[in-house]
């Protein structure tokens, strides 16, 4: 008997869903949705085989406009959620979406853990420098003289580095991203999917209600001067450095990713048991 | 990083023909986006301009489409029309748009559009060795001329909004 395996290719439209976007017109999200559908037809990855797990904010409402499985979990905790299925379900291709408030204050602990432990898959922040959905808040990446209503004077607080703390903490993969580069931001997602290991993508994504301001980022941002490197002392004087514009990947580190054997335990849990008998 | 025409290498007529359907067809699918933006902000007014315009580029896309005759324009184009900086020329710049936009905003998006085009498929003309791709190309010239014409006479009807458009009586959060 012969069998006829269908190999079919995919389009950025397979994994868009009918699900009509709320984000504010001019929002960089939209170039990040576009940005996600073509990583994914790049790869040629089923659509029932991707799952884009989010916390809360407008960045994760992201796993609605896409066709692919998707959890839209609790603030802060999207990557505890992804890691959990990772590490039960390794077959499926994971990618976890975020904002700065999200990913960098209530879920940043989080962050540190997760790069610490280096599960495969991907984890996109989608950084305005401001809390969008809850109307304008200073999150951990805004300058600490942004002046408005909401924060007189500003905050005065020195910003988060998320790269340096990612590098730090032990991502595997660390690039930076423009949403308004849609075809470089696709092509550094897929790399990011296909590297083994936490993958981590900043994408600088404007706020145009609350920070008409980063509009200038597209002539801010330029291509990293140096070449992606491995070695994580270069890259740490590199971040360190970095003036926040460097778009790139800019650190391919090999860790071994982190999966537990599927239905095995070094430990027998019923002797364990025995040692909280009463 | 801003927006450039860069374009894939165009070799010959089919790879012309493919790259034109594929601006048009790009430029269908970000109106038809901006115009679901604007229906979900309540702007009715653009709802309509951005859904005629996605109209008016996709007969274009079909006139492509019948001058490739048998030839399969549509997988062509996938394969080969991918431009350097993500954009195709004619896609209506998405970071501009506003939920308080007018008409005249959304005309001036087109015709900076049309103007890139333009800009395109003029260099094909200039840089062109094979004479059907110049002849066509130089066609399409004509025809992005047109457009740019056209969105000119549109915006006739529309005058420029006052300096304040965007003043928001209810705004979303108070940022002074």
């Amino acid at each position: 008997m012969t069998m006829n395996i269908e190999t079919r290719t995919y389009k950025q439209a397979d994994y868009k869903s009918d699900v009509k976007p709320i984000w504010c017109p001019g929002c960089g999200d939209y170039h990040v949705l576009m940005s996600f559908t073509r990583a994914f037809a790049q790869l040629g990855l089923p659509p029932e085989e991707i799952v884009v797990v989010s916390g809360i904010g407008c960045s994760s409402r992201i796993p609605a406009y896409t066709n692919c499985y998707g959890f839209h979990g609790v603030h802060g905790r999207s990557l505890a959620l992804a890691a959990g299925l990772k590490v039960t379900r390794p077959d499926l291709t994971v990618v976890v979406a975020s904002g700065d408030g999200d990913g960098y204050s209530i879920g940043g602990n989080h962050f540190l853990h997760a790069c610490r432990r280096n599960v495969d898959m991907t984890y996109v922040v989608m950084d305005n420098h401001i809390y969008g959905m809850t109307k304008g808040q200073p999150s951990p990446t805004t300058e600490p003289e942004f002046d408005t209503a909401l924060s007189p004077g500003g905050t005065k607080v020195r910003p988060f580095h998320p790269l340096v703390v990612a590098l730090a903490s032990g991502a595997n993969f660390i690039a930076r991203c423009f949403s308004g580069d849609p075809n470089q931001t696709a092509d550094v997602l897929a790399e990011a999917i296909r590297h083994p290991g936490f993958s981590f993508v900043e994408i600088l994504s404007p706020c145009v209600t609350f920070r008409p301001d980063e509009k200038a980022w597209k002539e801010q941002v330029h291509a990293a001067p140096v070449t992606e490197t491995s070695d994580q002392g270069k890259a740490a004087r590199r971040l360190m450095t970095d003036d926040g514009f460097n778009i790139g990947i800019l650190y391919r580190g090999n860790r071994t990713p982190y999966q537990p054997a599927a239905g095995k335990s070094d430990f027998d849990l019923s002797e364990l048991e025995k040692d909280f008998e009463l | 990083m801003s927006k450039s025409p860069s374009a894939p290498k165009v070799a010959n007529l089919h790879d012309l023909l493919a790259v034109a359907y594929q601006i048009e067809i790009d430029a269908v699918e970000r109106y038809k986006l901006l115009a679901d933006q604007m229906e979900t902000h309540n702007n009715p007014e653009l709802v309509k301009v951005f859904r005629d315009l996605a109209r008016a580029e996709g007969i274009h896309g079909e006139e492509i489409r019948r001058l490739a005759g048998d030839f399969d324009v549509v997988a062509h184009a996938r394969e080969i029309a991918k431009f350097a900086q993500g954009e195709s020329p004619e896609e209506a710049e998405l970071g501009s748009a506003h939920y308080l936009m007018t008409p005249w905003h959304a005309l001036q998006l087109s015709l900076a559009g049309e103007k890139r085009a333009l800009a395109y498929f003029t260099s094909i003309v200039e840089t062109a060795k094979d004479p059907k791709v110049k002849e066509m190309a130089a066609e399409l010239v004509e025809e992005e001329a047109e457009h740019v014409s056209l969105v000119h006479r549109l915006l006739r009807r529309y005058p420029e909004p006052s300096k304040n458009w965007a003043e928001d009586l209810d705004p979303p959060v108070s940022q002074e």
